[in-house]
Order: C-alpha cells, then structure tokens, then sequence
C-alpha cells in the first residue's frame, strides 16, 4: 500500500492510519503549538492551542485524525494570532508571576508565550482567589498557575492508578482539586515517585527543596526557544545546521 | 441541617435508601446527588465521601461531579431556596425589581444565606416560563406570574416557615399557552397509535418512510433524523452488554424555548411513541429521557404514565402483544447545565458525569451512551417520528417547505399580545408570525435564543425555515421602546454563567465578553472594547470546543452591526478608555470607614487638586 500523507504548511508528512495530525507531526519533528497534548496519554484536547486549519476548517490537532491528502495550515498569521490570544487567556485567568516563579525557563506556558511573541497579557487580569497546598511532605501545589491542562489528572488516573487530582467547578470557575475530604494533598495517595508529580507543564506540582538547583538562565528553554527544540533537531539530522 | 447533625451514622442511615434504590451504579451518579441533597438540603463533604464510596467512584470524581452542575450545592443554601428566572424577557417582564424587592422585604442579600439559614436567593438561566414570565423557583419547583403583591406574599409565606405544600396552589399553575395548532398539535390518538403503525410497517419499512418525511432535527442543528436512525440501525455494537438507545433530549435550556415542556405536559404519549417507534426502527430496547432540572415538576406525572403504559403493553417485554419486541423508558433528571442540550455533554451527564463535550467523532450514532450506537433526538422530532409512522413519510413530506418539511413549534414571547406556543408550517414569515401573535412595534425579533440571530425590522419578510432563519424553537420579541443592548448584556452573561469550562477560549473568552459588556454598561466604554468583543468573537467562532462557544457571541455580533446606536451611546469616547476607575477602587474603604465625604471621593478635574 502507498503511504500516506499530510501536507502540513506544504510539507508532506507520513502518517499512520489512526494517528492524529498532532502525532504525525510529532513524529515528523514539525512543532504545532500544544500545551494539554503530551504523546504518553490520551488526547484531550481542551487548551486549543493546537488549533490549525485542516481542508479549509478549524480543529484542534491533538484530536483530528489524520486523512491522506489533508492539507493542513499551522504555522500562519492567523492561527499565530488565536494562539496568542489563547496564551494571553491563560494567563490573566491565573497568577502568572513568571520573575517569581521557581519553574521559569522549565514552563511551557512561558516557553510559548516567547515562542508566540506574547509581549503583554493584554486582558485585564482576573485574579484569582487559589490558596496554595504545603501540606505534602514533598510537593507542594501552587494552583495560581494551573491551566486545566489536566495532564496530572490523566497521569495520576491512567498511570499510578490513583485519580490523586480531578476538576471540579464550571466555566471561569472551573478548577483543580485533590481526592480528599480535606481537600489537601497530603491526605491523598499522592507521592513524588508518581507520574503526575511530574507531568505539569507548568508551575503547580512543584518538588519541595530543590526549586533553583538549576539556576534561572541555564533551564530548558532558556537555552533554545520551544518551537526549535523540536524542528532544530529535525534540521541537525539533516545537516541543515 | 448542619454538619454536626450529620454526626455517627446519622448519614448512613439517609444514604442508604437512596444509593440502594440506584443499584449503587456510579452511572446514577447524578441522579443520587440529587436525591441526597433533597434529603439534606446540600452536598456536605462528608456526603461526598460516603456517596464515592458507595458507587465506587474516586472522591474527587464525585466531587467534580457535584461541583458542575448549578443546582447541586457544596456548601449550605437557606430552606427555602429561591431562584429568579434571569432571562431576558423575565428582566423586561421587571423580574430584577421584583428580586430587590424581595431581598429588601426578608433582609437578605443576593447570593448569601440569611443568617437563621431559613432563605437564599439567586438568579438562575431562563426557567423555561418567558410566556408566562417573570418567573421564580422554590426549592426547585417553578413559580410562574410572579408579581410585587405575590412578592409580598412569597415573603410572608417564608418568614413564617409554611411548607411549600401548603402555598396556595395557583402560584404553581403552569399554563400551556398553546395559540396555534397545526399538524402536531391538533393530533388527538390514543396512547400506542404510533407505535402499532410502526409494527404494522416494519423496521426496515419505518426507514423508508423517514427517508421520505425528510424530518429535520427540532433542536437547532437540523440533522437528518433518517440518516442518524439508519446509522445507529447499520452500526456495531459491542463489549460486554452490546445495546442501542435511544436518548430523548428534554434538556430544553435555550433562553426563550419552552415548546418541550408544553410537549411534555401534555402530548407526552406522542413523545413516548415517537421513542418507542425509534426504538423498534433501530433495533434498541432501551429509552432515555434526559428532563432539565428546571421542568422536575413534571416528573410525576411523567413516571406516572410510563406506569400506565408498562400495565397497558405499550412498554415493556412483548411490547404491543408481540413477543420479539420490548422497550422501555427511564426518565434522567438533569441538574440546572445548559451545555446538557449538546447531545454528547448529555450523554455524559446520562453516564453520570460531568456535562462535558466529546471529542467527535466518534458520533453517537456509532459510539453514544456506554459506547453504544446511540440516536439523540430532541422532543420534538420524536414527536414528529410518530406522526409519519401513522401518517407516512410523503405526507409529512407535503407540510412545509422543500428543504424544511413539516411543522415546527414556536415558543413566543416578549413584547407581544398573546405569547406562547405557535405550530406553523415552516415557510411561514417573520411577518406574518409577528402579526398573529399581536407584536405592536416590534424592533427585533430574537429567533432561536442567544445562540441564534437577531433579525431587526427590515428582515421580518424573512422565512422561518433551515434554509432561511433556522430556528429550535425559541422567538423573543422586542418592541422599539426595548434596549437592544440590554438584550446583549444578558445573553453575554448567560454564556458565561453556563460555558462548561472545557477548552479555553470559550471558557476565558465568554468571561471576558461579559467584562467587556459590564464596562460598556458602565460608561467605561469606548470602540476599542467593541473591537475586543470583535475579536474574541472570531476565536471563539474558530477555535471552541463546541457549538456553545462558537454561537456565544452572535447575538452581540447581530446587535452591534444592526443596532449600533444602542452601544455607541454608551460609550465613553471612540479610542481607549481604562476599566479602571480610580474613585471606585475607593469605594471599598469608604464602605469600610463608612465615610462619604468629598474627600473620601477621588475626581479628576480642576478644582479637586489632581490635574488630569
Ligand atoms: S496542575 Fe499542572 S498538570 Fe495539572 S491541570 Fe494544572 S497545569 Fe495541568
Ligand atoms: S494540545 Fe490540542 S487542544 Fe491542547
């Protein structure tokens, strides 16, 4: 059988049938912006961020199955636009205090949001009563930062077979809770051996005592934007670099 | 009833009648939420764990669960619990004085319980009841007709702690209201009639004639229904206990629609055949009736008559007298979400779950309820379903239009003479439905709800039709001394207030709209928030998840293009103006110092000492 293909910004990308047009394109090394999406657990399709335009119409990537022949718009004025938007929705939604916040350089919020050129959160900001949760002896939760992402919820559920997190609220409201009566983490299962400790792409899951062993300055993207970290490796293989 | 009540035992002893008569089956979930909190008049903490326990759910599943929907509440709420209707037409109608009114005569504020924990009062989504508005709820029961001497009395009432039972029974008379009859509605069979012509016709026969009928779906998408039932006939089932269902959606949410409760009310043996009928055509033995929270009134009557039908072989195994058929009904209630309308948000509230959207595809006519092949149809499709199985397809073909076949319920109300429920056949104009029920100046007429369009005068030679003015149902009409851009206000809140929060640009964005709507209110605007609202209207048009999201801002669209003068009155100047008001971030402390004093004011301007 001929293999198939996806035409992403003109580009032909393979595809298996049954994968999306998020993970042909992971698999090809093309970045499509994504925040909810991680290639270890069920797609979920929630942050939007992935949004690009397939024969003509909006779908997020994370969750449209791949068809032969599909030409798919992603890395456009447009589509750059709505993402930054939707970037700098989360980011009055929360408290995103990014000079303070010990996942700086780590957080694939900030990370896009550069990549984005988001230079201001242009929406006044909500700011949002969230408490934080110390009570763990080795996590602490700072909710301030959550995006609804719920990669630790998909983690913790489908991983450590725990469902140490759900959302609860609706709308604006909507939030992060932990499987407790209290309310707090340390009265979950919850240990830092599990994956959910650490799948939060973001700044709320966060080790207790080891916040700067990795100075600000030397982390992950600070050292190389996000959107290069997955194309730059596609263009060293082929000694384009 | 408070916590310490709930003490040793006490909470096992409530729970368990309710968990056992729901099999403990987590997919009742929402179901035993609300029977629970009716029993203790809140979810308390310790509830939620007995209850996870129960069914056998992660606490914290059980609590987003409880957390999502309006009317499951986590902290306490008053004894009695009063919700206003906050659609628009009950605000035309003065339902916002009227809760004033109220608040001032029991001394309570909105959205806090009085001290003695006897009352609290809120706003809540269109109750269903704008024709015979403004409209309140008590402790979930609808209280339409509300006027400022029934306030008075309501308050009477409460104060001196007289159940609900004993209210005069007129304040809860909830009137049909039906204005024109037309195919539907002048139908008069014994309970069974549908369901005998369809056996009489045969499943694969039933097809054809709904191929032929060309009946479009009566909830606002206006699909196929032959190709939804053919699909759900032709498609897999599979697992463990391979089924069909058939789901009826009675989760009638749209501000300005209540044709379903009418149906419900009094044509509820059409609704039962027309499900049944679907049930035999797609080879399904089980039915389901998802029932807003608003509509719980009509439950018993409801459960009454399925009773009657078992006894009478219209439910049941050997259904009409033949051994190789059986379906039955059961009747879900829902819990105040109106994104349950979305057909794959119910059928997560069905499994028990929060109302959350699907990923599509898969549909549901190939993966539905439990996975299973799964046909959704609104009341008043089903309705027609059983029309054309006694009358047959090419009749029902002959109504209407060529692209809209059939009639269609109207539900009018606002400015008008003589609102209520209208069976026309589609094709019918603006116009000529404006002039029947007796709308005098009419300005703009709101069809289909907030997520439909607004028409203004010079469309009114329009067509009610798919192919012209799609509409589910609802028809608000607005004379020309009505605020266009109140009507705005309202809608934007109500998206807000009912986005499920799923994906992010309908979740921030109808947030934001709503912000932007309360700064124009407020004077604060000026053409630059009128482009924000331009803006987030295109993502959430791109990018949402669903179609809640991706309508809720058409009625701002439609108003700011064809009623402009109504926003740009209100603004402050045509370039950029702050939402940030410095005298008002005052107003805290002044409340607090209980000062009120010029100085204790901040003003710009000469003489104040501040320069602008
Ligand atoms: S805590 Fe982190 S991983 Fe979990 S939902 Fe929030 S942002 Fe996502
Ligand atoms: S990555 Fe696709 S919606 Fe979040």
């Amino acid at each position: 059988m001929r293999a198939q293909y996806i035409l992403v910004d003109g580009l032909p990308i393979p595809f298996e049938e049954g994968q999306t047009i998020m993970q042909a394109a992971m698999v090809a090394e093309v970045f499509i912006p994504h925040l909810c999406h991680h290639p270890e657990f069920k797609p979920q399709g929630s942050c939007k961020l992935c949004t690009v335009k397939a024969n003509g119409r909006y779908v997020s990537a994370c969750t449209m199955p791949a068809k032969d022949g599909m030409e798919v718009e992603n890395n456009s004025p447009d589509l750059n636009d709505k993402r930054r938007t939707m970037l700098q929705m989360l980011f009055v939604e929360g408290n995103h205090f990014c000079p303070s916040c010990e996942q700086s350089g780590n957080c694939r919020l900030q990370a896009l949001a550069y990549e984005l050129e988001m230079l201001t959160p242009h929406f006044n900001q909500f700011y949002p009563d969230r408490p934080l949760d110390a009570s763990h002896p080795e996590v602490l939760l700072d909710f301030n930062r959550c995006i609804l992402c719920e990669l630790c919820v998909r983690a913790s559920r489908d991983v450590d077979g725990k469902n140490v997190f759900a959302l609860s609220g609706r709308g604006i409201g909507k939030h992060l809770i932990v499987n407790a009566e209290s309310g707090r983490l340390a009265d979950t299962a919850f240990s830092l051996a599990d994956k959910a400790a650490h799948v939060c792409p973001v700044g709320v899951i966060l080790e207790k005592r080891r916040g700067f062993a990795i100075p600000i300055g030397r982390r992950r993207y600070d050292l190389e934007p996000i959107g290069m970290q997955v194309e730059g490796q596609a263009r060293r293989r082929s000694g384009e670099l | 009833m408070t916590e310490a009540c709930l003490e040793a035992g006490r909470l096992d002893e409530l729970l368990q009648p309710i968990v056992d008569a729901h099999h403990r089956d987590s997919r009742l979930l929402l179901q035993i939420l609300r029977e629970v909190q009716n029993a203790l008049g809140y979810l308390p903490a310790v509830a939620l764990t007995a209850i996870a326990r129960a069914v056998n759910l992660p606490r914290a599943r059980v609590e987003g669960v409880a957390g999502f929907y309006s009317f499951l509440h986590l902290t306490p709420v008053g004894r009695y619990r009063v919700l206003f209707s906050d659609n628009i037409t009950d605000r035309m109608l003065g339902s916002v004085e009227l809760m004033d009114r109220f608040c001032n005569r029991l001394w309570i504020e909105r959205g806090k319980v009085s001290e003695d924990g006897l009352v609290s009062v809120e706003t809540t989504s269109c109750t269903g009841m704008c024709d015979q508005g403004p409209a309140l709820l008590v402790n979930g029961l609808a209280l339409p007709r509300i006027s400022a001497e029934r306030i008075d009395r309501i308050s009477e009432l409460i104060r001196a702690q007289i159940p609900l039972a004993d209210w005069p029974g007129e304040y809860f008379l909830v009137e049909d209201n039906i204005r024109r009859r037309d195919a539907l509605l002048s139908v008069q069979w014994p309970a069974g009639e549908a369901i005998r012509a369809a056996i009489a016709r045969g499943a694969e026969a039933m097809l054809v004639e709904m191929r032929l009928s060309n009946l479009r779906g009566r909830g606002g998408a206006g699909f196929t229904t032959h190709i939804k039932w053919e699909s759900a006939r032709r498609a897999a089932c599979s697992g463990e206990q391979p089924a069909r269902y058939v789901v009826c959606n009675a989760d009638e949410g749209e501000p300005g629609t209540f044709k379903d409760r009418v149906l419900l009310n009094s044509y509820a043996d059409l609704v039962f055949d027309g499900m049944t009928v679907a049930g035999i055509t797609i080879g399904a033995r089980n039915g389901l009736l998802y029932l807003r929270g608003e509509y719980a009134s009509l439950l018993p009557a409801l459960q009454a008559n399925l009773m009657r039908r078992r006894l009478n072989g219209l439910l049941g195994t050997s259904l009409c007298g033949q051994a190789d058929l059986a379906f039955d009904i059961e009747i879900h209630l829902g819990a105040g979400a109106y994104i349950c309308g979305e057909e794959t948000a119910l059928l997560e509230s069905l499994e028990g779950k929060r109302g959350v959207p699907r990923i599509r595809p898969p549909f549901p006519v190939s993966a539905g309820y439990l996975g299973q092949p799964t046909v959704v149809n609104n009341v008043e499709t089903l309705c027609k379903a059983a029309l054309i199985a006694v009358n047959g397809g090419p009749w029902f073909a002959g109504l209407g239009t060529k692209q809209s076949t059939g009639t269609k319920l109207l539900s009018i109300s606002g400015d008008v003479e003589r609102p209520g429920i209208y069976d026309y056949p589609f094709g019918v104009s603006v116009a000529q439905v404006l002039n029947d029920c007796g709308a005098g100046h009419a300005q703009a007429v709101q069809v289909s709800g907030p997520s439909g369009s607004c028409l203004a005068t010079h469309e009114f030679s329009r067509r009610i039709a798919f192919e012209d003015v799609p509409t589910a149902g609802a028809f608000m009409v607005f004379g020309a001394h009505r605020d266009m851009f109140e009507v705005a206000r309202n809608f934007a809140h109500f998206f807000a207030h009912e986005s499920c929060g799923f994906c992010t640009p309908c979740r921030v964005g109808t947030a934001l709209v709503a912000n932007c709507m309360e700064k124009i209110a407020n004077g604060h605007g000026s053409q630059y928030d009128i482009n924000e609202i331009f803006k987030i209207h295109r993502l959430l048009h791109a990018a949402s998840h669903c179609g809640l999201g991706q309508s809720a801002c058409n009625a701002l669209f439609d108003t700011l293009h064809k009623f402009r003068p109504a926003y740009e009155r209100r603004l402050r100047s045509l370039d950029f103006e702050p939402a940030f008001d410095l005298d008002q971030a005052l107003a805290a402390a002044r409340q607090m110092t209980g000062r009120d004093d010029p100085a204790a004011h901040f003003r710009l301007g000469p003489g104040t000492g501040v320069e602008p």
